[in-house]
């Protein structure tokens, strides 16, 4: 338990620490960093509006969070979600836009999240054959995928987008996730929608999975210990396949957000980077399912702060506060965890003791 | 159609001079142990701050040499940052290039009052590489290139500091019970990275007169593609550098009519996924047979 309070302590002066520096940035431009703070609150959590739009940039986080959080626990750095989310997002669109009219919403959701999950496993399977099979870093691989998977939607995109946009034909509207407002009216015209409660039941039943599953044992277990795992008889290239290929599932789910959720179609440059917040959001929500919530929860206000105090201030000093955010948190997770966590298991881009055996 | 060839020559090098700087200080980085993928940030911040510095110098020169220390800067913290206090490098690498993006486009419109690009910086753009084939050929920072890629060669290979780098990125505990103090010579490695990619960046902004936000454009992705293409050698980085660059230029020579833009785009990190994936030898398994370094990533 003390080890876990040194942590929490350390992430807490970690964020404090961010904080501050961000506020010497805002104050070398002349400006009063409480009152760009202050700014940000009160677009955020001070009215439901805000809430509401934070929940919904938080949605996305929490795909993607997942994601890279439960291939870490596998030992895996899954870099590749920005590329998983947006060919899940793509399929979910290209899915929703190809059903008939006249087909029901309890149909036609799961088809479009089935897309969606499709979309993103293909995309992290790659890069878990690789690493099972030929042994190549999952860290390299799932950059350049993000890449390939970026050049190719500029090739396919020119196929498939309606003409004069870079966004695909609309959804059928029985495929469309209600928006939460429908339900709690304060909401009104915040985007936030059914992916919200889906996310969150994801991120449980993941959690869930992960603990009391035999499967969810081996993943952690080769996350642990991969040549104690490989020892009695857990398959550890298999694992790597499998762990990257839910994790890719994972974020592509996360594109229903957008797609079904918000606007209705999927466009070109959706995601805003939210693959890459994902890693930060896993980096700071530790090894618990909440921590990783509170993550999300947190990277959402800023993306929707950064909204709110741009009259101010250029919103770019948010980004700016968010990667310090990160680097001081990943400084911060290594308190009271010295020796072994998977994250330094999986900077180690040697695949001579793990995957490739 | 010699003039053809002559400019295609000409565009090929000067796409080529940003990759092969950036990929020589990941080399460098890497080789060391420590895994570098920020990159695309330092080329960034290595732009940003020529631009700034020959606005406020008048003097372009001093302007790319203030481009290259601001890399160095940034490469420097991210050495703090994972060397003493140990922080995942990965994730360290993708905060720095956010970081980076995020702090230029803010000072950009701090200091220029614009979300996309600064004025044109009269004194910068004047030491582009511009006019026939020779005078790109000759340009300083190209020929610089050149050296550079043949001294980090010398400098890994015959050097006793090139020993000490390779010893400290293969074992870091037998280099130090040699009496190598391996946090010393990573720092010294990561902070040469900084600033080679700076200087990449300083060339980009002299070639383009101005800053542009985000001009990077994946820039230093495709360094690190190359320098893995290139299996962690620094004359076989450059060549890769050299290959990437020459497809890009014909695709501008052909205005797609070759290759569909999107396709050239693909094409380095495609071709790095095939090298990962094993056909034509492998970028993966022990350092010998072209893997990466053994120590690569591990925190001291």
């Amino acid at each position: 338990l003390s080890a876990r309070l040194q942590r929490v302590l350390a992430t807490a002066i970690a964020l404090l620490a961010a904080l501050l520096l961000t506020s010497v940035l805002i104050r070398l431009s002349g400006r009063d960093p409480a009152h760009i703070y202050a700014l940000l609150l009160r677009g955020t959590w001070a009215n439901p509006y805000g809430v509401g739009q934070v929940l919904f940039k938080a949605t996305p986080l929490l795909f993607t969070g997942l994601s890279v959080w439960l291939a870490l626990r596998a030992g895996l750095f899954n870099v590749g979600a920005e590329g998983q989310i947006t060919v899940g997002a793509f399929a979910c669109a290209m899915c929703a836009a190809a059903l008939p009219r006249w087909l029901p919403g309890p149909i036609a959701v799961p088809l479009c999240l089935l897309a969606a999950l499709a979309g993103g496993a293909i995309v992290g399977a790659v890069p878990g054959w690789l690493k099972a099979r030929r042994g190549a870093h999952e860290v390299i691989t799932t950059i350049m995928i993000n890449f390939v998977v970026r050049a190719a939607m500029v090739g396919i995109g020119a196929l498939v987008f309606e003409r004069e946009s870079v966004h695909t034909r609309a959804i059928a509207p029985a495929a469309a996730l209600a928006r939460l407002s429908r339900f709690l009216p304060a909401l009104r015209g915040s985007a936030v929608n059914l992916a919200l409660p889906l996310a969150l039941a994801v991120v449980g039943a993941t959690a869930w999975a992960l603990r009391r599953t035999r499967l969810g044992f081996h993943l952690r277990a080769v996350g642990a210990q991969p040549r104690v795992a490989a020892a009695v008889g857990v398959d550890v290239g298999r694992m790597a396949l499998v762990a990257m290929t839910v994790s890719g599932a994972l974020a592509g789910l996360g594109g229903a957000n957008f797609v079904l959720g918000y606007k209705g179609y999927y466009e070109d440059g959706f995601s805003g980077g939210v693959g890459f917040v994902g890693i930060a959001v896993a980096v700071l929500g530790g090894t618990g399912p909440l921590t990783l919530v509170g993550a999300a929860l947190l990277f959402g206000t800023l993306a929707q702060g950064a909204l709110a105090v741009n009259a101010a201030c250029p919103k770019e000093i948010i980004d700016v506060l968010q990667a310090v955010i990160i680097i001081a948190a990943a400084a911060a997770s290594r308190v009271g965890a010295r020796a072994s966590t998977p994250a330094s298991a999986a900077a180690a881009p040697t695949s001579n003791d793990r995957g490739a055996t | 159609v010699s003039l053809l060839i002559l400019g295609f020559i000409a565009a090929m090098v000067r796409i080529t001079v940003p990759y092969a700087l950036a990929a020589l200080g990941g080399t460098i980085s890497e080789r060391a142990g420590v895994v570098q993928l920020c990159l695309e940030g330092l080329i960034l911040t290595g732009a940003f701050a020529a631009v700034v510095g020959a606005d406020v110098t008048h003097s372009g020169a001093l302007g790319i040499a203030i481009g290259a220390l601001a890399g160095a800067l940034l490469a420097l913290a991210y050495a703090i940052v994972v060397l003493v206090w140990s922080a995942d490098q990965i994730v360290a690498g993708v905060a720095i290039n956010l970081f980076a993006d995020g702090l230029t486009r803010y000072l950009l419109k701090i200091r220029y009052d614009s979300a996309s690009n600064s004025p044109r910086i009269d004194a910068l753009a004047r030491l582009g590489s511009h006019g026939d084939l020779a005078a790109v050929l000759l340009h300083p920072l190209v020929l610089g290139t050149l050296g550079a890629a043949l001294a980090v060669s010398l400098l890994l290979r015959q050097t006793a500091f090139g020993l000490r780098v390779r010893a400290v990125g293969e074992h870091p505990e037998a280099a130090q019970t040699v009496g190598i103090d391996p946090r010393r010579v990573r720092f010294f490695a990561v902070t040469l990275a900084g600033l080679l990619a700076g200087t990449g960046g300083a060339y980009l902004a002299a070639e383009q007169g101005q800053f542009v936000a985000a001009m990077s454009a994946g820039r230093g992705y495709i360094a690190l593609a190359a320098m893995i293409f290139g299996r962690w050698r620094p004359l076989a980085a450059l060549l890769a550098c050299v290959l990437f660059g020459a497809t890009e230029a014909l695709e501008l020579r052909l205005q797609g009519g070759l290759l569909p833009g999107w396709l050239v785009q693909m094409l380095p990190y495609a071709l790095t996924l095939l090298v990962l994936s094993g056909i034509g030898g492998r970028g993966t398994g022990a350092r010998a047979s072209g893997g990466p370094p053994a120590a690569l990533g591990k925190a001291l």
